[in-house]
């Protein structure tokens, strides 16, 4: 049964992705992209991964879609035509991609405990952790306590995410005029004024 | 705007739910899945929302974007304190066991604290980012 809920997502996603690369509208590809995500957590929770299945799902599907659909209306949403021919690309693809399948070959099998990956510290943390932290959430406690320090890295570099945006997106860049003024009233000023000055509205640059 | 009236009202109503659900996520972190991460991502979902069916200037007048940019640095701030506060305590840094007597408890106060660390700068940076992006108009 499992098997069968596997090889039907694995289908789907495959379909997904293809669909992605062939559709010319980036409107649909985002919404594509979304659902490839959402198939990627429904992937995760078939391997009882759950926490990792709900950060695919909310950021994957969730946020990073909006942000898409954000940079979408700056940019519009049709792709130009390729110009070039697709032939040596696909090559390089199915080569890199040919080259990556003999390599999973020698790849332990999925899922057998014996794997070099189960026998590092993952049996340390499942038999003694609720023993010493009183957690019953094994991700928990080791996002937490054990790779603490990991975990404050990754806050860190999550911040530097939003510096970097605002440094390249919010500061004006080249041309100010192109940055709204996001302090209190000053957006209301400009948007009424890009009403009268242009007959289309903000409404149709989202549609 | 005023002809989608299913979208208004839905988000309306979901609004609340979707930020208790946000703190579910984030205070049963230690008992079942989630945690800090997803939990300030869909925190934030309620203001990215809101922002989308009723405009960057309202949900602006809600949550000013300092408040946001401001988020983003304090949750660090919230992490690498607990390590210093434990320091202080006598403990290694992000040494939870300093923070109790009994050490089970210990460990229970210092994921809470980092968590809450790590939900306010994902919350602040995910509403950030909307921020920086809706922000912007065509030139």
């Amino acid at each position: 049964m499992v098997t069968v809920v596997d090889i039907t997502l694995l289908i789907l996603l495959g379909v997904t992705a293809i669909a992605v690369v062939r559709v010319r509208n980036l409107f649909a590809a985002t919404m594509l992209m979304g659902i490839y995500s959402l198939l990627s957590a429904s992937l995760f929770v078939t391997m009882d991964a759950m926490d990792v299945a709900f950060t695919e799902a909310a950021v994957g599907a969730g946020i990073a879609t909006i942000l898409m659909l954000g940079t979408l209306a700056l940019v519009g949403s049709e792709e130009k035509a390729p110009k070039h021919r697709p032939i040596l690309p696909l090559f390089v693809t199915l080569v890199t991609g040919a080259v990556l399948v003999y390599g999973s070959l020698d790849m332990p099998a999925f899922g057998d405990p014996n794997n070099p990956v189960h026998q590092h510290v993952a049996p340390y943390y499942l038999e003694d952790s609720y023993a010493e932290t009183g957690i019953p959430n094994i991700v928990t406690v080791v996002l937490g306590s054990y790779r603490g320090f990991d975990t404050m890295g990754e806050a860190a570099v999550v911040f530097t995410a939003l510096v970097g945006v605002l440094l390249l997106l919010a500061r004006g860049g080249e041309h100010g005029h192109r940055t709204v003024d996001l302090r209190p009233g000053a957006l209301d000023a400009t948007s009424a004024r890009r009403k009268s000055a242009s007959p289309e509205g903000e409404e149709t640059d989202h549609g | 705007m005023d002809d989608r009236v299913i979208v208004r009202i839905g988000s309306k109503i979901l609004t609340p739910f979707i930020m208790v659900f946000g703190l579910y996520v984030q205070f049963h972190g230690d008992y079942g899945p989630g945690g800090g991460f997803q939990a300030g991502v869909i925190f934030a979902a309620a203001f990215v929302l809101y922002g989308l069916v009723y405009g960057l200037a309202n949900v602006l007048r809600v949550l000013p974007p300092g408040v946001p940019y401001l988020c983003g640095a304090l949750g660090v701030m919230i992490f690498a304190g607990t390590g210093f506060v434990t320091m202080a305590l006598g403990g290694s840094f992000l040494g939870y066991n300093a923070l109790a007597h009994d050490p089970s408890h210990g460990q229970h106060y210092g994921i809470l604290a980092i968590e809450w660390g790590v939900i306010t700068t994902v919350f602040g940076v995910m509403v950030g980012l909307f921020y920086a992006f809706a922000g912007r108009r065509r030139s």
